[in-house]
């Protein structure tokens, strides 16, 4: 009798691994960052338009602040680029992009044609400080802290949502002592 | 014998293609980054490191297959590294330190890998049983037991 259960044991156990699989899918592709909690990396790169300004990590301590990887050719961040417009109007954090493997021509039409809320736009155009930062698929953005610390990580588009409950939360609870 | 020849007629020159198109892949993929080794030893660790080094990018390819912008830019990176003269061990934890264990395809058993490193040990372990079990009662219960005998020895039975 038991033998003849066995199979809907199974086969329930399967069903229950293909509903566990199909609601993390969406989150699946995310990979977490070891990044966070640690210093962000040291990098040293030009300023987007005004090659020579060069601009390190220490020249962005001081506050919190946003790291948005952003370059022209992705798709996404077109898709997010008037969540980051609003945000920047709010005045709530600052917003430095990181021009990610983009030409300079390209980076500075798109910036022309869709509006520029960055403070700031830091020309990767090897790509060698996105690999430090951990970064595979743009768009990507950092919270960074005032001491220069990663505090947290989300890949993809931003949403008006993940603004308010990651990143305008965590600023409130650990960034006003 | 014709059905054996007319699948292998299909089949083959598939699997020719297959064969054939993978090795043209690598070709244009070595014709784009003119890697030079300074030996032979090097170039085969490059082999080996891009081999079990996943893609972050299509995340079921490994470095060395993927023509993802990044990991063009992983194997120039790995490339420069290995010429400098860092040891494997050196180049796969450069890349954990950014991506995480998630880009080694044979990641260290910790905690959170336990149960991916232990499964298929359990799985083996509960299959054998489940065999072992079976066969056994086959053996002891004798034909005329509740157990349905095989289909057609049943006497009189619609079909």
């Amino acid at each position: 009798m038991i033998g003849r259960l066995l199979p809907l044991g199974v086969f329930l156990l399967l069903a229950v691994l293909l509903a566990v699989g199909l609601t993390i899918a969406d989150r699946k592709t995310e990979i977490p960052s070891p990044l966070i909690g640690k210093p962000m990396p040291q990098f040293s790169l030009p300023v987007l338009g005004q090659p020579a300004i060069q601009l390190g990590h220490e020249d962005l301590l001081g506050e919190p602040f946003l790291l948005n990887v952003w370059a022209s050719w992705c798709v996404t961040c077109r898709v997010e680029h008037p969540v980051i417009e609003a945000l920047a109007k709010s005045e709530r954090i600052p917003i430095v992009g990181l021009n990610y493997r983009d030409a300079e021509s390209d980076a500075l039409a798109w910036l022309e044609h869709f509006g520029n809320p960055y403070a700031v736009n830091l020309a990767d155009e090897s790509g060698r400080t996105a690999i430090d930062f951990g970064v595979y698929a743009a768009p990507e953005t950092f919270l960074i802290d005032a001491e220069g610390r990663i505090v947290f990580k989300h890949i993809g588009a931003l949403t008006p949502e993940i603004i308010e409950s990651e990143i305008l939360a965590r600023l409130e609870a650990g960034n006003t002592p | 014998m014709s059905s054996l020849d007319t699948k292998l007629r299909i089949v083959l020159p598939a699997i020719l293609l297959i064969f054939f198109g993978h090795l043209t892949s690598g070709l244009v993929l070595a014709q784009q980054e003119p890697l030079v080794f300074e030996n032979p030893e090097q170039e085969r660790r490059f082999a080996d490191l891009t081999e079990e080094l996943r893609c972050l990018v299509c995340q079921n390819q490994n470095l060395a297959d993927s023509d993802a912008p990044l990991a063009h830019d992983l194997r120039q990176e790995i490339h420069e590294m290995l010429m400098a003269g860092h040891s494997d061990d050196e180049i796969k934890g450069f890349l954990v330190d950014r991506y995480g264990d998630f880009v080694l395809y044979r990641p260290p058993v910790k905690g959170n890998t336990l149960l991916l490193w232990l499964m298929p040990g359990v799985l083996l372990v509960i299959g054998a049983l489940t065999l072992f079990t079976a066969v056994r009662r086959r053996a002891q219960v004798p034909e005329s037991d509740t157990a349905p005998p095989p289909s057609g020895s049943r006497p009189g039975r619609d079909s």
